[in-house]
């Protein structure tokens, strides 16, 4: 009997040993798939130059980020939020504040991006603004002719049984506020967005939630149309080849820009700047954007090296275009949880 | 007192892993299920119920409730309809060492992932399918076939996934039935069909009612086929209570919606259960 214990507890001792050698020198990123961050040539590249192995892990919903950060923690070095939850972020003390000394392509940054107040919090900075891009929709050109150049397209009999929509209740609440010529940010009609949004059961084909699964629907001719982000809209058209357009509408589209944070128990900080630095500067963007499609750069510089007719440079970077553009603003649980109640309300109207 | 020893070192795992992989978690989320906000990170919650009044007030949720149990008892009964014969089929009509290759088959569904089943059958049910694709080569005149994203899509999917649950606990309860009781039913003049009602179909109820049961609990809380298969057509009670974990991190009503089903299924069960003994003793 004893030697039995004495033998498991040898076991276990030797387990518990070989559990702390496999943890060396890892960089674990948090981030959505396919966003960058994991690009083969970059985890390459950074884990030669800084002897690191960086190790991803993927969230689907910002939401599912924050339960990640929280029920995690110091288990992730590096992680992508998106600007509104930041600040979400910060008061549920998830991220810590960064050194700017240690970004050293941090002054390269796009003035309102760097310093815009999401990313602040008393005075300190707590995400590096890396990309920014809009949510509007995406058309299949071989099928579509004209282009559409509204939001009321969406709507249109042409697209009945036709239209792709993220299964969101935030974008879907924000986009029916902009095709009603409402304040995104504090919609004041939320009955009418309602009303909308369940005259668009006949036109819903089908509900997606990942890039992945976009491409996938569009490729197999599952929809004509769908709502989309700009970064992914070039991805799809770059690195899947698929026939498509993102159009910027007339009434305005979501506009909304990511940063990049450290949580605050964080193994690597130091490394965790080095890999921010090298996200943020222009080799890396330039490299992603034109071999695979990214959203614009919030690095000025980095735009200023794309080619002159990238959708990046020559779209992004119009005034005319990003003025059309709202940027999202944070939202407090309380009405997240109303918008999701609504949403809720609108897919039951929709299956009846 | 060895003896007993004994029994303690041999079921203990067992309960600790019941307890530590079922008791805790459920206590667990029925605690959330009545405070004010998900208790994780510095959130400071109090004790409510508002996310139980939230199911009585909002008629969404009963109407999807709804929706779901139809579906449930849409896909046992399919589900008996096929298993039932099949289960028959297998433990009278296939001989001996044929039969391990059909249970092989049978049990063939639960060897690969189900998300991969599931996504499966969106090439097979969408227009240009399979589906679709060899009606048209047998019937070149055939409308088209397109049912993904409908309800029909989401029956078939959740038809497949649960339908070796029903052929395996119909096979158990048939295959312990004595040849005799055949021979003499026969025997005696009693037809193919009154041997099926009288014999096969009494002797089968225990095995169909406990296929049932597993059928039916978990497939009015499925969210992955309706979500994958059904499209616009997909939302269930399973969805609404996944985007409250996924979406809002809402996790109190979340946690509150599970157990208003749990409490639902039970109560099914419990109603079900006088009519199941009223059916043997008829029977």
């Amino acid at each position: 009997m004893i030697s039995t214990m004495q033998r498991l507890g040898a076991g276990l001792a030797l387990l518990l040993a070989l559990g702390g050698v496999a943890t060396a020198q890892q960089l674990r990123v948090l981030n959505w798939q396919g966003y960058g961050t994991d690009e083969p040539w970059a985890v390459e590249a950074f884990a030669e130059e800084h002897g690191v192995e960086v190790v991803h892990d993927y969230f689907n919903s910002e939401q599912e980020m924050l339960t990640r950060l929280r029920t995690n923690p110091g288990v992730y070095d590096v992680v992508l939020i998106n600007s509104s939850y930041t600040q979400q972020a910060v008061s549920e003390g998830l991220i810590q504040p960064l050194n700017p000394d240690q970004l050293s392509h941090f002054e390269q940054l796009d003035q309102s991006l760097r310093d815009h107040p999401y990313l602040r919090a008393d005075g300190e900075l707590y995400g590096a603004a890396w990309v920014w891009g809009a949510t509007a929709y995406a058309v299949n050109v071989n099928e579509v002719t004209p282009i559409p150049t509204t939001l009321e397209a969406l709507w249109a009999p042409r697209f009945s049984d036709r239209l792709g929509w993220r299964d969101d209740a935030v974008e879907s609440v924000q986009l029916a506020a902009l095709a009603l010529g409402q304040d995104m940010n504090s919609p004041t009609d939320l009955d009418a967005i309602k009303a909308r949004l369940i005259a668009l059961g006949p036109q819903i084909r089908t509900f997606w939630s990942s890039e992945d699964q976009w491409n996938k629907y569009m490729a197999a001719g599952r929809f004509d149309i769908a709502t989309y982000w700009s970064g992914s809209a070039a991805r799809s058209r770059k690195a899947f080849e698929l026939p498509i357009r993102f159009v910027i509408p007339e009434e305005g589209a979501i506009g909304w820009f990511d940063g990049l944070s450290i949580p605050v128990d964080a193994p690597n900080p130091e490394l965790a700047h080095a890999f921010i630095d090298y996200l943020i500067g222009p080799a890396f963007y330039v490299r992603w954007d034109t071999e695979v499609g990214a959203p614009a750069p919030a690095n000025r510089g980095a735009m200023a090296e794309l080619p002159e007719d990238a959708f990046n440079r020559a779209v992004m970077g119009d005034p005319a275009v990003t003025g059309r553009l709202t940027f999202m603003a944070p939202i407090p649980d309380q009405r997240r949880n109303r918008y999701l109640e609504l949403w809720q309300e609108v897919k039951a109207a929709i299956v009846q | 007192m060895r003896c007993r020893l004994a029994i303690l070192g041999l079921t203990g795992p067992a309960y600790l892993w019941l307890l530590v992989a079922v008791f805790l978690p459920l206590t667990a989320m029925l605690y959330f299920s009545v405070l004010s906000e998900t208790p994780l990170g510095n959130r400071e919650p109090v004790l409510t119920g508002e996310h139980y009044r939230a199911f009585l007030e909002k008629s969404v949720y009963r109407d999807l409730l709804w929706r779901s149990l139809g579906i449930g008892l849409e896909v046992t009964a399919f589900c008996a309809l096929i298993g039932f014969p099949a289960a028959l089929a297998l433990s009278r009509a296939v001989p001996g060492r044929w039969r391990e290759v059909v249970f092989l088959l049978v049990v063939l569904p639960f060897w690969s992932n189900g998300l991969v089943r599931t996504f499966s059958w969106t090439m097979v049910l969408g227009a240009g399918g399979v589906l679709d694709r060899g009606l048209q080569a047998l019937w070149p005149d055939a409308p088209e076939v397109d049912l993904l994203f409908t309800r029909q899509a989401v029956v078939i999917g959740l038809v497949h996934a649960y339908l070796p649950y029903m052929i395996l606990s119909c096979y158990l309860a048939l295959q312990a039935v004595d040849d005799s009781l055949i021979l003499a039913a026969r025997g005696l003049g009693a037809s193919h069909w009154t041997v099926f009602r009288r014999l096969w179909l009494p002797l089968g109820l225990p095995g169909l009612v406990a296929g049932s049961v597993l059928i039916f609990v978990p497939v009015i809380g499925a969210f992955m086929e309706p979500r994958i298969l059904g499209g616009p057509a997909g939302t269930v009670i399973g969805t609404v209570i996944e985007d409250q974990f996924t979406q809002t991190f809402n996790w109190p009503l979340g946690a509150a919606l599970s157990f208003i089903l749990l409490a639902v299924v039970l109560l099914i069960l419990l109603l079900a259960y006088p009519l199941r003994q009223r059916l043997e003793r008829v029977t």
